[in-house]
């Protein structure tokens, strides 16, 4: 029986083996040291590797960022923590028109080593400037790779191959789902980037969820299947690179698909897939295929109003049963 | 010791004459409509540059701003590769995809020029983290200009440097003009002040005498070689043209009596060309020979540079990703 442990665990783990193995990797950013940071996800490691490893910083994201940068630059392969995912809007110039600009703007002489995690997800209860999912944004500029993972497995399998990637790296990890158990194998765990996971198949309809939305894809295909509406669920892992290969078979396979991701649903990743889609696979399609974002509102506080933003289990499969239907969609 | 110094002293002039004579070449190139986009110009600022690279070895760090090419040259680079950059050219430092707003030689240890006011600061005390971290003696400096004193990134990475005692330098070249706006305008109290409030030892320095440069930037970076870093020093210094090539017209922010006032009596060339044959050190002819080698080694750049290919249009999409094919 394979051991099963939770998301918040795997990072760690993730993050001290690769500073056992490479002593050039340290970790800095808003308490992450004694403090572990606020979801303690990287307690311990202050003790396994010291203060000269394991950095905290003053309250300054943008400062921090552009230390990474240079460090990145000049043999160091940082570690960055942001707190949330919200104050990426902090770091927009070091980590856009910096660390993803560098390599080419040399003409590939200059590598940006770094990995920046952060997290995203909505529904903690924590309004407009801690819940927001906002990967699509960094998504847009060239030069980043993008990871979300959806469980303890991916965690840790795609921050370990992100830390050994000479590219910045930005991990989006959901909040929510740091004490998520999964099962993740004892040793060694590389996901290679841009390689999509069938988690379930499916011949009638594919649902593409991104990061927590694998879960709501897979109740939803629960339930469908009770139906007899066989659903095939993908889960991208990164959004950069894409795995367009898989996404395009499945989807000429069952020839309907709904993309499920968290973040804004306007000019968002689901708009990005659903373009590519139709682009690729136009021809096998029986439908049109469906976004199910975030919607385009600010997160609201109050529980009755936010739990309406975010795409759920019961949304996917009313969008599904139209779908098969042959149903027209409003705007 | 004049003697033993001789050496240094002559190549400190020959690369402020290489500086300038960049400069001229490639404003030239902008006003014969031969280059693409426009450029900031360094001329009058060439004590600072290489005052400072003088004091640095090959290993050492710089990062460098929008008017950079006088850090590029001072820091070690040629002229035939920052030309083909210039001009968009395979054969630039960048493979034609930086320009003259982010040349670098980057096998001399030049982080990068930034075009973004103020963004390189965080990258030069991350490479000071670096340096201090995995035990080499580096020793960072970081160019910027008195514009970019206005930007919170250097407040933020200033902070960190003196907690974790940094051997970083950061090198404000004070030039009185903030972009079209003059610097008393957009800085309220004192320059080095800013510094000291973070308890980082502050110093002002004459910024178009190469000697007094060279020898703080020295002092400054042995010391930060023994852990004392980080240090700031604030240059008052002078550009000669506008803040970029296209501002011919700047009345409005400058006049041309204080133009005019600084090439006469302030011009670091000039001034230490003067010194040099006033010490004895060389005279009028050998400087000379000087200015007409560095005169015919640019001219002969630029005509390569010309002539040199452009990247082919595969290589759009190369070094997006590091370890892409």
């Amino acid at each position: 029986m394979m051991r099963e442990i939770t998301l918040s665990t795997a990072v760690n783990e993730a993050i001290a083996e690769e500073m056992r193995r490479d002593e050039t990797i340290f970790l800095i950013g808003e308490d992450v040291a004694e403090a572990g940071t606020p979801f303690k996800i990287t307690s311990g490691l202050v003790e396994e590797f010291g203060t000269d490893r394991v950095i905290d910083t003053p309250i300054a994201e943008p400062g921090f960022m552009g230390i990474a940068v240079g460090a990145a630059m000049t043999g160091s392969r940082p570690i960055v923590d942001l707190m949330f995912g919200d104050f990426i809007f902090l770091i927009m110039d070091q980590l856009c028109n910096q660390a993803a600009k560098t390599h080419y703007m040399s003409g590939g002489k200059l590598n940006v080593p770094l990995v920046l995690r952060t997290n995203m997800g909505a529904t903690r209860r924590s309004a407009a400037q801690h819940s927001q999912s906002l990967h699509a944004i960094v998504a847009h500029i060239p030069g980043l790779k993008i990871a979300m993972p959806s469980s303890a497995l991916e965690a840790k399998g795609l921050l370990k191959t992100a830390i050994r990637d000479d590219n910045p790296v930005v991990i989006f990890e959901d909040k929510l789902m740091y004490q998520d158990k999964a099962p993740v194998p004892e040793g060694e765990l590389l996901i290679p980037f841009g390689q999509a996971n069938i988690k379930r198949e499916g011949t009638d309809i594919t649902l593409i969820g991104t990061s927590s939305m694998v879960q709501v894809a897979e109740k939803a295909a629960e339930t469908l299947a009770a139906e007899g509406i066989s659903a095939e669920v993908i889960d991208p892992r990164t959004i950069v690179p894409l795995d367009m290969d898989t996404i395009n078979a499945s989807v000429r396979k069952t020839s309907r698909c709904i993309v499920i991701d968290e973040g804004h649903q306007s000019f968002g990743v689901t708009s990005e897939i659903a373009a590519r889609i139709m682009e690729q696979s136009f021809y096998h399609l029986d439908g049109p295929v469906i976004r199910m974002g975030a919607m385009d509102v600010p997160i609201p506080f109050s529980p009755a109003l936010e739990d309406i933003t975010v795409p759920t289990p019961e949304g996917v499969i009313a969008t599904a049963r139209k779908l098969m239907a042959g149903e027209m969609f409003d705007v | 010791m004049r003697q033993a110094n001789t050496e240094t002293y002559l190549r400190m002039y020959r690369q402020m004459v290489r500086i300038r004579n960049f400069e001229d070449q490639a404003n030239q190139l902008y006003l014969s409509a031969k280059m693409p986009g426009l450029t900031h110009m360094y001329s009058g600022e060439e004590a600072v540059a290489v005052g400072i690279c003088e004091a640095l070895k090959v290993t050492d760090k710089i990062t460098s701003t929008h008017r950079g090419h006088g850090h590029c040259v001072a820091k070690g680079a040629e002229f035939k590769q920052m030309f083909c950059e210039l001009l968009g050219k395979e054969e630039g430092y960048c493979r034609g995809k930086g320009g003259s707003m982010h040349i670098a030689d980057q096998s001399n240890g030049n982080l990068g020029a930034n075009a973004i006011v103020g963004g390189s600061m965080g990258i030069a005390t991350g490479a000071a983290l670096s340096a201090k971290r995995l035990g080499t003696d580096d020793v960072t400096v970081c160019f910027f200009g008195d514009g970019a004193t206005a930007q919170g990134l250097m407040y933020e990475v200033m902070n960190m440097a003196a907690l974790w005692s940094l051997p970083v330098i950061y090198a404000c070249e004070n030039n009185g003009y903030s972009e079209y706006t003059r610097t008393d305008e957009i800085a309220a109290g004192s320059i080095t002040a800013r510094a000291e409030a973070f308890g980082i030892e502050a110093f002002k320095v004459d910024g178009q005498d190469v000697l007094a440069v060279n020898d703080l930037a020295q002092k400054l970076v042995a010391r930060c070689r023994k852990g004392e870093g980080p240090f700031f020093i604030e240059l008052e210094t002078y550009r000669y043209h506008g803040h970029h090539v296209g501002d011919i017209n700047r009345d409005y922010y400058r006049s041309k009596d204080e133009e005019k006032a600084w090439h006469a009596n302030r011009d670091p060339i000039t001034n230490f060309g003067a010194w040099l044959t006033g010490e004895g050190i060389a005279d009028q002819g050998e400087l000379d020979a000087i200015n007409a080698a560095v005169k015919a080694d640019a001219e002969a750049a630029v005509a390569y540079a010309l002539d040199a290919k452009y990247p082919d249009g595969s290589e759009v999409d190369m070094h997006v990703f590091a370890g892409a094919s």
